[in-house]
């Protein structure tokens, strides 16, 4: 094994990617993408209310937030 | 309902298995994963916390006890979640969960852990970060204590698992006393006490009528292994104990009139239906459904009326701060 053998390697993993890919992977059904979306969108709402909250919280207790007594 | 019971009675097929092993892209809906947080649950779980938070001495920004209830509701949606990926198994064996998410396949056991763990991480960090620390620590042990004292070693392992896993219901009020307060006093103790000794006779009431689900999922409850006529005497035992203790708060100076008749009538219905549990023979379903239906209207009244005699104004005072 020397370095001459590493081009042709190279030229050989050049080749597999220029081909077009077969294997199409997982394809979602309209089910799944709808699930998909809605759960995404969930999520996105979800971290929006928690942004709003510690804005507001932040705001409500002013300097104390910083204090958070046992 | 129990605090620490499965929520939604559900009567559909048994899909023992069916699609735990899936491995194809998630068809989970926002719906599934609400189910997975057992909302009946959660919304006794937060009526008690108001209680706690309602009747507890000081001040607490509206908004601030709102976080505080938001924390330990999702906190509490968290252990269902959790519950229901450790319990997949006998989930689909047993006819009241086999329509869960989780043994439907609606949603993969990996799914549910990640939710779990995700909820119980912002629940706990954003209680502690936007309430205090011992409120923040308190949920964290409720949500251990429920995931793995009760539903990973007792559930499964004796039939005492719903008088200590009932600690796990019962932590609410505390929660929300120290939300308020920051430390915790003989009064949200009394009320945790109220929960814990109410959880046996209204569990093992369901368990009565429940007994071939149970004994088909192989949890060994108390009717499953000690057999009818030992459960009856332990509901009429733990009933006798949990009408006092009821009544305590009204007797301690804690709560007033209005309270302790309360206490005392529903009390006494209590104990009358455990009576009558107790000396039916055939057939004891009616007799159990009434007491459990009942049980849950007990801690309700109880709750509400320290709600309304101690707290209403306290909590009015609060909003209007």
């Amino acid at each position: 094994m020397g370095r001459a053998d590493r081009p042709i390697e190279c030229v050989s993993i050049g080749i597999a990617m220029n081909e077009p890919d077969k294997d199409e992977g997982i394809v979602l059904t309209e089910a799944q993408k709808r699930a998909r979306r809605s759960r995404s969108i969930a999520i996105a709402l979800s971290l929006a209310a928690l942004v709003v909250l510690f804005y507001v919280m932040t705001l409500v207790k002013g300097p104390v937030v910083l204090i958070r007594p046992m | 309902m129990s605090l620490i019971s499965e929520g939604a009675d559900f009567r559909g097929p048994v899909t023992a298995g069916a699609g735990l092993a899936l491995a194809e892209p998630s068809s989970a809906t926002v719906g599934d994963y609400l189910a997975l947080m057992k909302p009946r649950v959660m919304s006794l779980v937060v009526f008690t916390a108001l209680v706690g938070l309602a009747v507890a001495p000081g001040s607490l920004h509206p908004l601030t006890a709102f976080t505080a209830l938001l924390c330990i509701a999702v906190g509490a949606g968290a252990s269902g979640a959790l519950n229901m990926w450790y319990d997949a198994d006998i989930d689909a064996l047993m006819t009241r969960t086999a329509r869960r998410p989780v043994p439907m396949g609606r949603v993969q056991p990996g799914e549910a852990l990640a939710f779990g763990l995700t909820l119980a991480a912002f629940a706990v960090v954003v209680l502690g970060l936007l309430v205090n620390v011992l409120a923040a620590a308190l949920l964290a042990f409720t949500i251990f204590f429920y995931v793995v004292i009760y539903t990973m070693w007792l559930k499964r392992s004796t039939p005492q698992n719903i008088v200590i896993g009932g600690a796990a219901g019962a932590f609410p009020p505390m929660i929300g006393w120290a939300a308020v307060t920051g430390s915790l006093s003989l009064e949200p103790f009394l009320l945790f006490m109220i929960i814990l000794l109410w959880t046996p006779p209204h569990f093992w009431a369901l368990a009565l009528y429940r007994c071939e689900d149970y004994a088909r999922a192989g949890i060994p409850m108390l009717p499953v292994v000690a057999g009818e006529v030992s459960t009856r005497r332990h509901i009429m035992l733990y009933t006798l104990i949990v009408v006092p203790v009821g009544i305590a708060p009204w007797l301690l100076g804690y709560a007033g009139a209005l309270y302790g008749a309360t206490a005392v009538v529903t009390g006494a219905i209590m104990l009358t239906l455990a009576g009558q549990v107790l000396r039916e023979r055939r057939p004891v379903e009616r007799a159990c459904r009434n007491l459990f239906a009942f049980s849950i209207l007990y801690l309700f009244l109880l709750f509400a009326t320290l709600l309304v005699e101690r707290g209403w104004g306290g909590l009015i005072a609060r909003l209007s701060a």
